[in-house]
């Protein structure tokens, strides 16, 4: 398979639980699509809805956001608002002809590495079934 | 001297900007007497071909108010700036897209349906729908083109300035006027009002919680505002924390939270986006399936967060209808 032929995935991953989730596959040597292209975000918080319409309308075809499980947030509560956010997010995404499965709230913690790899592996083989993001023509920021 | 030649024009609008103008009142005597109208279709008679005739850039400035909807509007807006020095987006259909912009969620052809056809008070057995030419014994008619998108003035033109509100106060009209007779402007581009927040101002604002939590969204019609608190503290969605102050908060005086018409502050790039983060944020429900009926109850999202917006929002439309 060609690089190409790979969806491209802008992830917002949190530092204390799903960076460091990414780092133990890569420690683990486990295998994933290189199809991820990950940010480093103190708090999966962070991500404002913002950042997700704009890697969309910049050509990612899909876009991940990951935090700690609910109830671990290095931040006490910071992934509670990323489902908030996340939710209406989705909701605004449909309502404006989006399609709502191109973006995907993940929770993996620091000793999930393998869990890591199967939500980026499953992400990867779904958005392959959805074709390429077909709005990336006009970028207006 | 000669009086500097002002223009008043409108394009999708409601007609809602003509009427701030004459909301003047006394003070739209002092406007009179220190500019000469040119052209202002909805109180005087002067024609477009008057406009054409004059060499470039001597009107002093055009105000324009309404979004970018048909083939007409963005023929004299095109006109309008050629010909003026200044050119002011009046009002926040001009500057956002305001409520006509709403229609960026259908097209062309659904606008039309709706309209010509669906509505239960339209009979057109025929199917009749508006045609840019039409052929008829006597010779050709014409009618602009309707587009899919509507757009801000910004959009289809060089903008100068930005008079935002639906419409705006008198007041922030008044001290544009006299700003712009003065020569006392600001740089271009600028939004002729405050750089802060609606709550900054909000009276109300002292009635804010430490913590700002609500449990569930209601619609002001389902509940009886209290005067005295602040909109979000009893769940009523407010759009004072991500909207542009100065507007001298009419509508939080007539009980009725801010939708948004003075568009977003300086730095923010898309409205909807913001609001929508920092309801989120005190929105105090932990569990899932808790958050998913919140999320149902906010009824038609768009309409909230974009209500003036959606045209300057950074997708600007509803994808994949056109």
């Amino acid at each position: 398979m060609t690089e190409d032929s790979l969806p491209r995935i802008v992830g917002f991953l949190c530092k204390w639980c799903s960076y460091a989730g990414a780092d133990l596959a890569g420690v683990s040597r486990l295998k994933m699509p290189a199809s991820l292209v990950p940010i480093r975000v103190m708090c999966s918080s962070r991500v404002n809805p913002l950042f997700v319409l704009k890697a969309f309308l910049s050509g990612a075809d899909g876009i991940l956001v990951t935090g700690c499980h609910p109830g671990d947030c290095h931040y006490q509560d910071g992934n509670y608002y990323t489902r908030r956010r996340f939710a209406l997010t989705q909701k605004i995404f449909k309502e404006l002809g989006l399609e709502a499965d191109r973006i995907r709230l993940s929770w993996i913690s620091a000793s999930e590495g393998k869990r890591f790899v199967d939500v980026v592996t499953e992400f990867t083989e779904n958005l392959k079934t959805m074709g390429k993001n077909s709005i990336k023509a006009e970028i207006f920021l | 001297m000669a009086k500097p030649l002002v223009a008043f024009y409108w394009c999708a609008s409601c007609g809602g900007c003509e009427e701030a103008v004459v909301d003047l009142a006394e003070d739209i005597l002092k406007v009179v007497d220190a500019v000469d109208i040119r052209l202002w279709p909805v109180a005087m008679d002067f024609k477009y071909k008057d406009i054409e005739a004059m060499p470039d850039n001597a009107l002093a400035v055009s105000f324009i108010n309404g979004a970018i909807r048909t083939e007409e509007q963005e023929h004299i807006a095109k006109l309008l700036r050629q010909k003026s020095q200044l050119v002011v987006a009046f009002g926040a259909c001009a500057h956002l897209g305001g409520i006509p912009g709403l229609a960026n969620v259908a097209n062309k052809k659904e606008i039309f349906e709706t309209a010509y056809k669906l509505t239960h008070t339209t009979a057109n057995p025929k199917g009749v729908y508006p045609k840019t030419v039409t052929e008829i014994p006597q010779g050709k008619l014409t009618l602009p083109d309707f587009y899919d998108t509507v757009k801000s003035l910004d959009q289809t033109i060089d903008v100068d300035y930005y008079l935002p509100g639906c419409a705006p106060p008198p007041d922030l009209i008044m001290k544009a006027f006299t700003a712009i007779l003065e020569g006392k402007l600001p740089e271009k581009g600028a939004v002729l009002t405050v750089d802060k927040a609606l709550c900054e101002t909000c009276e109300r604002n002292k009635s804010k919680p430490d913590k700002l939590v609500i449990k569930e969204v209601k619609r002001i019609s389902e509940v009886i505002a209290d005067p005295e608190k602040c909109f979000l503290a009893e769940g009523i969605i407010c759009l004072g924390p991500a909207t542009r102050g100065g507007c001298g908060e009419r509508c939080i005086n007539a009980n009725m939270p801010c939708r948004g018409c003075f568009g977003p502050t300086k730095e923010v790039k898309d409205m909807g986006a913001k609001f929508l983060s920092s309801l989120a944020s005190i929105i105090d429900i932990d569990d899932e399936k808790e958050i998913e009926k919140v999320a149902k109850s906010v009824i038609d999202p768009i309409g909230l967060f974009y209500m003036y917006s959606l045209p300057s929002s950074i997708l600007r439309r509803k994808q994949g209808v056109v």
